[in-house]
């Protein structure tokens, strides 16, 4: 669909105020989190909340990033942003590896039982790790890997979306690349050094994104995993520097902490965003 | 679908799939089977005696009142969130894809959300809308209105909805948007030059072309719904006030590792996974149908 067939003129100014409000209703939230991120905790409770930022930008983000909330029940912004990163990292790099070989093995070889092992892996597309959750979380403390990083990233690169990606790119590679490697005399794992990795980088680095993303976000395996505030990730971490109703929350520093635990993800988003959109509309994910 | 062209041999690719297969079967299929298992028993809770109990857990669930009014709260809790983040999608989609300039900044103004973790989300919006201190309750207060989601059933409903709305709607523009750009314009254009106005044509002409689009994304966002959107819950109401946002999902959490009720815990977890994977098959016919476009 076009845009030329319509002329400009007043429907054109309601097209731009339509998707205007819409960013705006998007942003409001954010803002309003960011002036409250450089104000003092007075200013907050007492509402209404000022609408401009203020001059305590660096105080709350410096005590966010060190203290944290004091150590009174999460560790501190920039240990949690470091265990974030590292657990990000470690389930997308984790997963495109055991996908992206296994995704070979099942395309380019004949071997017994091939089907019965695409099967069982295109099974696990099925059930989010909620749904196997209690029984998982027997499984990694019986692992001794409550509060570390390999079970943080483990139970979360246990699906097959990846692999079913490459399998599917893998079915629209030409076969004469194949058979010209053959001739060549390449061995299988040579073709997939030279040959396979260096085609499928558009995909690798697309998948890489999207599963950072989805690394970086999540709340409830960590939550029920790191017992050891040291090891809390930024996403449940900040929702632990909330305290009870009764308890005085301090909102500039939570704030802080939401900034810092939203922007990495949001920059990484945006700044590759064409990347973002193609990894997304292909894995249907 | 077969390649014709292949390599020899089977330890190289047993080899090449060992990991995968490892570690789906140490972290999936293991701990999948067990909740299977564990549904047809009433474990206690240190594990010193489990009792196999056959299919008395789900007796149990069917009967269960909070259980039959979880279910009705996930079903209007994610009717509600696809129903408004795909309508407010589309809509954004087709003001954008009417811009021949400027789709593209738009596109970057409003896909951010997407990054920005559902609980992330739930705790902007608890922030605004705290009982003592949140911004938009003390303007409701001024207005009259005492705005307590922590009390009023409705309230908290609408502001789940709200929030977990509000984290989806970028998902959907996005593929609302590319569904548009790849309708061919000169279908729009013939549809224009017979006389047929804007909405007109989208609704006889433009909808019907999205409806592949439009189906796949109901699938995913009942999906989110069911699922991703425990964060929103767990940081706005965690499952309250009394049962009224205790979706399935936050079920199993609450009864199984708040509650420490492991069976029937598990007998939800089973329940789920009949309902995803039924939702998984449809999906796929879905794509299989879009292959033949």
């Amino acid at each position: 669909m076009s845009g030329m067939v319509e002329k400009r003129g007043i429907s054109y100014w309601l097209t731009h105020v339509g998707l205007s409000s819409g960013v705006l209703v998007l942003f409001f939230p954010l803002w309003l989190a960011f002036v409250a991120s450089t104000v003092t905790n007075q200013e907050v409770i007492h509402p209404p909340m000022p609408l401009w930022p203020g001059d305590q930008f660096f105080v709350n983000y410096g005590r966010a990033l060190i203290e944290g909330d004091s150590g009174q029940t999460s560790a501190s912004v920039a240990r949690m942003l470091l265990n974030t990163v590292t657990v990000a990292i470690g389930i997308a790099v984790g997963k495109i590896v055991i996908s992206f070989t296994s995704a070979f093995a099942i395309v380019y070889f004949r071997f017994p039982a091939r089907k019965f092992f695409f099967w069982l892996i295109f099974l696990t597309l099925m059930l989010p790790v909620e749904v196997r959750i209690l029984p998982t979380y027997e499984v990694v403390a019986s692992f001794g890997m409550l509060n570390t990083y390999s079970g943080l990233i483990f139970p979360l690169i246990a699906s097959a979306t990846a692999t079913f990606l490459f399998r599917q790119f893998f079915m629209t590679v030409p076969d004469e690349i194949v058979e010209a490697a053959r001739i060549d005399g390449a061995r299988p794992m040579r073709f997939f050094i030279d040959i396979l990795i260096p085609i499928s980088r558009t995909n690798i680095a697309a998948l890489f994104l999207i599963m950072f993303i989805y690394g970086w976000n999540q709340f409830l395996w960590p939550l029920l995993m790191t017992t050891d505030p040291s090891m809390n990730t930024i996403i449940m971490g900040v929702e632990q520097m909330i305290g009870g109703q009764d308890d005085v929350t301090p909102w500039p520093v939570v704030m802080a902490a939401s900034m810092m635990a939203m922007l990495p993800p949001i920059i990484v988003v945006v700044s590759m965003q064409k990347l973002f959109i193609r990894g997304l509309t292909d894995s249907d994910k | 679908m077969e390649k014709r062209v292949y390599f020899k041999g089977w330890f190289l690719p047993a080899l090449l799939i060992t990991p995968q297969l490892l570690i789906t079967a140490i972290f999936f299929f293991y701990p999948a089977g067990t909740a299977i298992w564990w549904s047809l028993f009433n474990p206690d809770p240190f594990g010193l005696s489990t009792k196999f109990v056959g299919f008395a857990n789900f007796d149990f669930l069917f009967s269960d009142p909070y259980y039959k009014e979880s279910f009705y709260t996930t079903a209007i809790f994610s009717s509600l969130v696809t129903l408004f983040s795909m309508g407010i999608a589309l809509y954004l989609a087709v003001l954008a894809d009417r811009l021949i300039k400027g789709a593209g900044i738009y596109q970057t103004l409003l896909i951010w959300p997407y990054a920005v973790a559902p609980a992330i989300a739930g705790i902007l919006w608890m922030f605004l809308f705290d009982t003592r201190t949140g911004l938009i309750s003390w303007y409701l207060g001024l207005l009259g209105y005492d705005w307590n989601h922590l009390l009023n059933h409705n309230e908290a409903m609408g502001l789940v909805v709200a929030v977990s709305t509000w984290s989806r709607v970028s998902y959907n523009f996005l593929f609302f948007l590319a569904g548009l750009q790849a309708i061919p314009s000169t279908i729009i254009e013939a549809a224009a030059i017979d006389g047929a106005r804007f909405w007109r044509r989208f609704w006889t002409i433009v909808f019907p072309l999205l409806s592949p689009t439009t189906f796949f994304l109901v699938v995913m966002n009942v999906v989110y719904a069911f699922f991703d959107t425990f964060g929103v819950i767990h940081t706005i109401t965690k499952g309250g006030p009394g049962q009224s946002t205790t979706i399935l999902v936050y079920k199993v959490y609450s009864d199984g590792f708040v509650g420490l009720d492991l069976g029937s815990s598990a007998a939800q977890s089973v329940i789920l996974l009949i309902i995803v994977g039924f939702l998984t098959i449809l999906q796929f016919k879905f794509v299989e149908k879009r292959v033949h476009y």
